[in-house]
């Protein structure tokens, strides 16, 4: 879509785009820039020998057994994460949607855990799943289960995965609602007329008529789960207990800034970009069907 | 009011039900904000009592006076007071909101309203940022910080996060939808390009700047990667670092009063924003991610 009635002036414009222009130049495109060199480059840690390597960095990065088990970790999170911040959002969409009375109120209430920051959602939720003191870990202690989120690994990963599905499920559920609401009522009452049941009229109708939405949703919930929970797992489990909270962009940023290999922290870089761009095109080529119901 | 999706072919029966699942939703939603809550005003001792008491304490007065005025402590470490951290945090937010907005209205109204050489460039060059969130592209960029000598300062904190397509996208969208005969009118009568801006375009952009400042406001207030690397000085702390450096990860004790009162004032700022501003925030919401 072009507009057909414009501004003659020839300056103007490149003085209006350019401050977003300069600072997406100076802290976007030179160090992206900056990552793939980089991560076609062997450094030794102290930065005096630099050597072109190719695909070498990428070659070692996909063969390393420690990075595909984190892409295998991730991939257990994202789902994990997914499926909890979703299933319960749906149902509760549901279930707002009929009494309908005191949504509003619903909304804001269920809305809340999205506006926390991540980092301190992971602390809420660490808090109640201390071992020791822990409102959640007492009653776990006294039916026999050995709870420690500081020494078992699938019960740390349990503790971010929930504090990180927690955050979403406000938002998920105001999706949820939008598209139910945007459901001809026509539709459901000529099946109720019909002799449908409920959990029919919902298979049948409901569920197909939400998968635009259920489908942009399950994009954005992959690209937080992979992307925005660095600070719940920096601030839960630091990656641990050995590794088994350590997901993909947090093995980036360590394996960087930590462990101080570059070459192959910016190759992890740019494999990360490629799965956004992937999600991103993806969403885009999706959103415009969301707009049909 | 609208009807129901699913009208029950039994009325009465099935009216107890959603509510008593929306109840239970709610329920463990609020439940960790309330124990937290709970927790922020009790003294250390009763916390360790387990289980721990699920009525508020008379500590609270105490609690939060000592988090905002002189901070927490993680092992020897000492965290900066609470109030200093908010204001870092205020400034971070409000930089980033007011500052993306600020360049995104103005590339966006570029890029619709005037036709230039390489428009199509740079309007690419903008949306392909969309691509790689600054988790992703964090080692390079913290040596652009360095050399640029933008460590420790609020430039360095804040403008990088301002290099993101979002919202120019939405302001784009908006103004495609302006119409022709409105921009028509106002040439004739004589309005030029910035006087039309400011009479026309910014007016009617007030609900989506709402909406924006909203979310932007938000995420800002949320980042936890960026200050954590640029803010390395505890003069430059946010409060969301502060909270989380008061957590013992080695497995120490932790004043968990203190950190549950710091949590609370860290996530008060951003809830309220959003409950009181609900309605530009679902609007800004559903508009920035189509």
């Amino acid at each position: 879509m072009e507009r057909k009635v414009v501004y003659p002036q020839k300056l103007l414009p490149y003085l209006l785009v350019a401050p977003q222009i300069a600072i997406t130049l100076v802290f976007f495109f030179w160090p992206a820039g900056q990552a793939i060199w980089m991560s076609t480059l062997l450094q030794d840690p102290l930065g005096f020998s630099v050597q072109f390597v190719g695909l070498e960095n990428f070659e070692a990065v996909l063969k390393d057994p420690a990075y595909l088990a984190t892409l295998q970790r991730t991939f257990l999170f994202s789902f994990g994460v997914t499926a909890l911040a979703m299933i319960p959002a749906l149902l509760l969409a549901v279930m707002v949607d009929r009494v309908v009375r005191g949504a509003t109120a619903y909304r804001t209430v269920l809305v809340i855990p999205y506006a926390i920051a991540p980092a301190v959602a992971g602390a809420l939720w660490l808090f109640l799943f201390q071992p020791s003191i822990g409102t959640i870990a007492y009653p776990l202690r006294f039916l026999g289960i050995d709870w420690n989120p500081r020494i078992d690994g699938t019960d740390a990963m349990i503790v971010v995965v929930i504090a990180s599905a927690w955050k979403q499920i406000g938002y998920n559920f105001l999706f949820f609602l939008a598209g139910l609401q945007s459901i001809p009522k026509s539709l459901l009452e000529a099946a109720a007329i019909d002799g449908a049941t409920e959990v029919r009229r919902f298979w049948t109708i409901v569920f197909p008529l939400l998968s635009p939405t259920t489908f942009f949703l399950l994009v954005i919930n992959i690209t937080y789960a992979f992307f925005d929970t660095f600070g719940v797992i920096h601030a839960v489990t630091q990656g641990g207990p050995g590794k088994s909270t350590e997901v993909l962009i947090y093995k980036a940023w360590y394996d960087g800034l930590i462990a101080q290999d570059l070459g192959r922290s910016s190759a992890q870089a740019v494999i990360l970009m490629v799965i956004v761009i992937g999600l991103t095109v993806i969403q885009f080529r999706y959103v415009e069907r969301r707009v049909h119901y | 009011m609208t009807s129901p999706v699913l009208p029950s072919l039994k009325p009465g029966r099935h009216n107890l039900i959603p509510h008593l699942v929306v109840a239970v939703g709610i329920a463990i939603t609020a439940f960790p904000l309330w124990v937290a809550f709970v927790a922020s005003t009790l003294s250390n001792p009763e916390i360790a009592q387990a289980p721990m008491p699920l009525l508020p304490g008379n500590q609270a007065v105490a609690n939060y006076g000592e988090a905002l005025v002189q901070g927490g402590r993680s092992g020897r470490i000492l965290t900066p007071p609470v109030w200093e951290m908010m204001l870092n945090s205020t400034v971070m937010a409000l930089s980033i909101a007011v500052g993306k907005i600020i360049i995104s209205i103005l590339s966006a109204y570029a890029v619709v309203f005037f036709r230039f050489p390489f428009r199509m460039a740079f309007f690419w060059m903008i949306f392909i940022t969309l691509m790689l969130p600054v988790e992703v592209r964090i080692v390079p960029t913290i040596q652009v910080i360095t050399n640029l000598n933008m460590m420790n300062s609020y430039a360095g904190l804040t403008i990088p996060l301002i290099a993101s397509a979002t919202a120019t996208l939405l302001f784009r969208q908006f103004f495609m939808t302006i119409p022709d005969e409105l921009v028509e009118a106002a040439q004739i009568d004589g309005a030029g390009p910035m006087k039309f801006f400011r009479d026309i375009v910014l007016p009617l952009s007030v609900t989506n700047i709402a909406a924006l400042f909203v979310i932007l406001f938000l995420y800002g207030w949320n980042q936890y990667l960026w200050p954590l690397l640029i803010g390395t000085d505890a003069r430059m702390q946010t409060i969301v670092i502060g909270m989380s450096k008061m957590i013992d990860s080695a497995g120490g004790p932790t004043d968990w009063n203190m950190v549950m009162a710091t949590a609370i004032l860290a996530l008060l700022p951003p809830v309220l924003v959003v409950v009181l501003m609900q309605r530009w925030f679902v609007k800004g919401l559903v508009e920035t991610e189509k």
